[in-house]
């Protein structure tokens, strides 16, 4: 009997300590989701001061630890920032609800090919506010290649075995594979993919290393001669060393675009699109612009950007209609085992 | 000759091999570049920023108060727990020695896994009396306390057998209460194994980030997750500076520690 009572306690004692830390909530909140580094603090501090709302910020790292966060139901958010195909992916297994656009006046300022762009994953474009983008491509080192680089292609080229450096992520790779075969870099077919992966094997040798963030510092120092990188990385890198050039490969290539959206399970749903309206403002996308140096959507604030050199930059704002290129879309559960289980072999290999 | 100037050489191979990381990590910290393939010339202003910065600083604040407030819980729990052990017979002692030992072999995935659908149950059944749950610094909290409680047994628990029960009991003899003599005769018999599985756990949960990384809600980070989001753009030197910092700080600990007097009852 006495043990009862005990363990009661203890109980009771362990419960209400939750439930103490659950109380505070409910005032004026906003529970933002976000990739590490990806918005001025600045800009934080000024929508709290203009609104009022509190703004509870949290970061993570890859597309899949969000999902596992957000799918578990762990944490409750109302605004996060995935990228494209893991929004299909959401919007496949009904995580997200759309937004009213009439509560965010300012998304007039996010250019059209961004919207169309979009409709890749979005498809009636109910879901997702385009944050950031960029393409993906070559940085290489003009003093250490025999001649220019333009194409995929050249990541085979025997004379810079060990110069090259890979994204260690499976649709990236696959992308540059497939893509150089002449195939969507969306390609369900298996035969496709099989030669995509005896092509990643057949380069292998030529790889130096299989790198995420790496590759930056790597090609700042000049340790690589070849490297696939984002364009938002490549003016950071070309800053700190002249000699780095970045091309779009005439093959064509990945665009990517990092939007917000708003989960079903969103409390603050009214304080969450105040945000995103606050956000396509094109001072406060400007300042984000400087801070994250990816490209913005957002057409007014490109054009208040000082730097002309940058306004104009090729990198930064590509011009769209010169290139192929392709959003990634989410290509169901099996699918993404086949490409798993390839991307294994490649690297085991 | 030589073997003398072999055993030198093997040393001072494994201290470079431990202590090379850190000194790249310390050199970079002064570097004006943000970049490690470049010197960009000396610098302090890592350092100035990193004061400035109130997502490190807040992150700072909570990885230090969860590492305390756990180690302190935890080490008094284990010491409850010790006490109770003694009191068994050898087989309920082993029995729970090896229970308290599970989660210290265990993965931490695995226990921050469980952790985590642990709370989301409770949650979910708060939930339903109309009570709202979430993930944060309460749940840290207790997760660190549960993964440190292990050591602290570990560490309290050899000191206690070594302990002579003639002593208790000749204090009892003499009129002490059974708390009083608990306080002054036991305790002090067991206060280096307490600081040292105070200091461990402490440790530990500096140290730990997978499994706050699951149990992590919201707006509160430690030092290990929030290193970790700034992967994908590269982590930033005034991390280099903050952990340059640590590593100074513990350096002048461990000389401290080093330094104290040896304990008086080592005697035979």
């Amino acid at each position: 009997m006495k043990k009862l009572f005990v363990l009661l306690l203890t109980s009771v004692l362990v419960l209400s300590s939750f439930t103490a830390c659950g109380k505070e909530d409910g005032g004026n909140k906003l529970y933002v989701y976000n990739w590490g580094e990806y918005i001025d603090p600045a800009v934080l501090e000024m929508f709290e001061e203009e609104t009022g709302i509190q703004v509870i910020y949290d970061e993570f790292e890859t597309n899949e630890s969000m999902y596992s966060k957000i799918s578990a139901g762990a944490s409750l958010y109302d605004l996060v920032c995935p990228s494209d195909y893991m929004i299909s992916k959401m919007i496949t297994e009904d995580l997200l609800q759309p937004i009213n656009w009439d509560h965010v006046p300012n998304r007039i300022y996010i250019g059209e090919d961004y919207w169309e762009m979009s409709k890749g994953f979005d498809e009636e474009g109910q879901y997702a506010l385009p944050y950031c983008w960029g393409t993906v491509g070559i940085l290489y080192n003009t003093t250490l290649v025999s001649e220019p680089i333009d194409e995929w292609a050249d990541l085979w080229d025997p004379q810079y075995t060990d110069e090259v450096l890979m994204q260690d992520s499976v649709r990236d790779a696959f992308m540059v594979a497939l893509i150089k075969n002449g195939h969507s870099c969306n390609s369900q077919t298996t035969e496709e993919l099989e030669l995509a992966k005896q092509e990643l094997i057949n380069q292998k040798p030529i790889v130096q290393a299989y790198v995420v963030d790496q590759v930056r510092d790597k090609m700042i120092g000049g340790e690589a001669a070849i490297g696939v990188i984002y364009s938002g990385e490549a003016i950071y890198t070309q800053r700190e060393n002249p000699d780095l050039e970045y091309v779009i490969p005439k093959e064509g290539s990945n665009l990517w675009i990092d939007s917000w959206v708003i989960p079903k399970n969103a409390r603050n749903v009214e304080n969450a699109e105040k945000f995103l309206d606050f956000l396509c403002r094109p001072d406060i996308a400007l300042l984000n612009f400087d801070y994250i140096t990816y490209s913005t959507p957002n057409v007014s604030a490109r054009e208040m950007i000082e730097d002309e050199e940058i306004r104009n930059s090729e990198i930064a704002f590509p011009t769209l209609s010169n290139y192929n290129l392709e959003v990634y879309k989410y290509l169901g559960e099996e699918t993404e085992t086949i490409y798993n289980n390839f991307w294994k072999q490649v690297k085991a290999y | 000759m030589i073997y003398k100037s072999l055993k030198r050489i093997y040393i001072g191979l494994i201290l470079l091999f431990l202590y090379a990381p850190i000194i790249t990590l310390i050199v970079l910290s002064f570097n004006a570049s943000k970049t490690r393939s470049k010197w960009g010339g000396f610098t302090f202003d890592w350092y100035i920023e990193l004061f400035q910065n109130e997502e490190i600083m807040s992150a700072l604040g909570n990885t230090l108060i969860v590492a305390l407030l756990s180690a302190l819980i935890a080490t008094i729990f284990g010491l409850i727990g010790c006490v109770a052990m003694q009191q068994l017979g050898r087989k309920g002692r082993s029995l729970i020695t090896g229970i308290t030992n599970i989660p210290m072999l265990n993965a931490e995935i695995v226990t921050g896994i469980s952790l985590m659908l642990l709370f989301l149950s409770i949650g979910n059944i708060l939930g339903k009396i109309g009570v709202r749950f979430q993930l944060g610094f309460m749940t840290v909290l207790i997760s660190h306390i549960t993964f440190n409680i292990p050591y602290a047994i570990l560490s309290i628990l050899p000191r206690m057998k070594q302990l002579n029960p003639s002593v208790y009991e000749a204090a009892l003899d003499l009129g002490a209460t059974k708390f009083t003599a608990f306080r002054k005769v036991v305790l002090p018999d067991l206060l280096p194994g307490i600081s040292s599985g105070f200091l461990m756990a402490f440790t530990m949960s500096i140290d730990d980030f997978i499994i706050t990384h699951f149990t992590k809600g919201p707006g509160f980070d430690t030092l290990s997750t929030k290193i970790y989001t700034e992967l994908r753009k590269g982590i930033k030197p005034e991390m280099y500076a903050l952990s340059t910092i640590i590593f100074v700080v513990v350096f002048i600990l461990l000389l401290l520690v080093n330094h104290t007097p040896k304990e008086p009852n080592k005697k035979r």
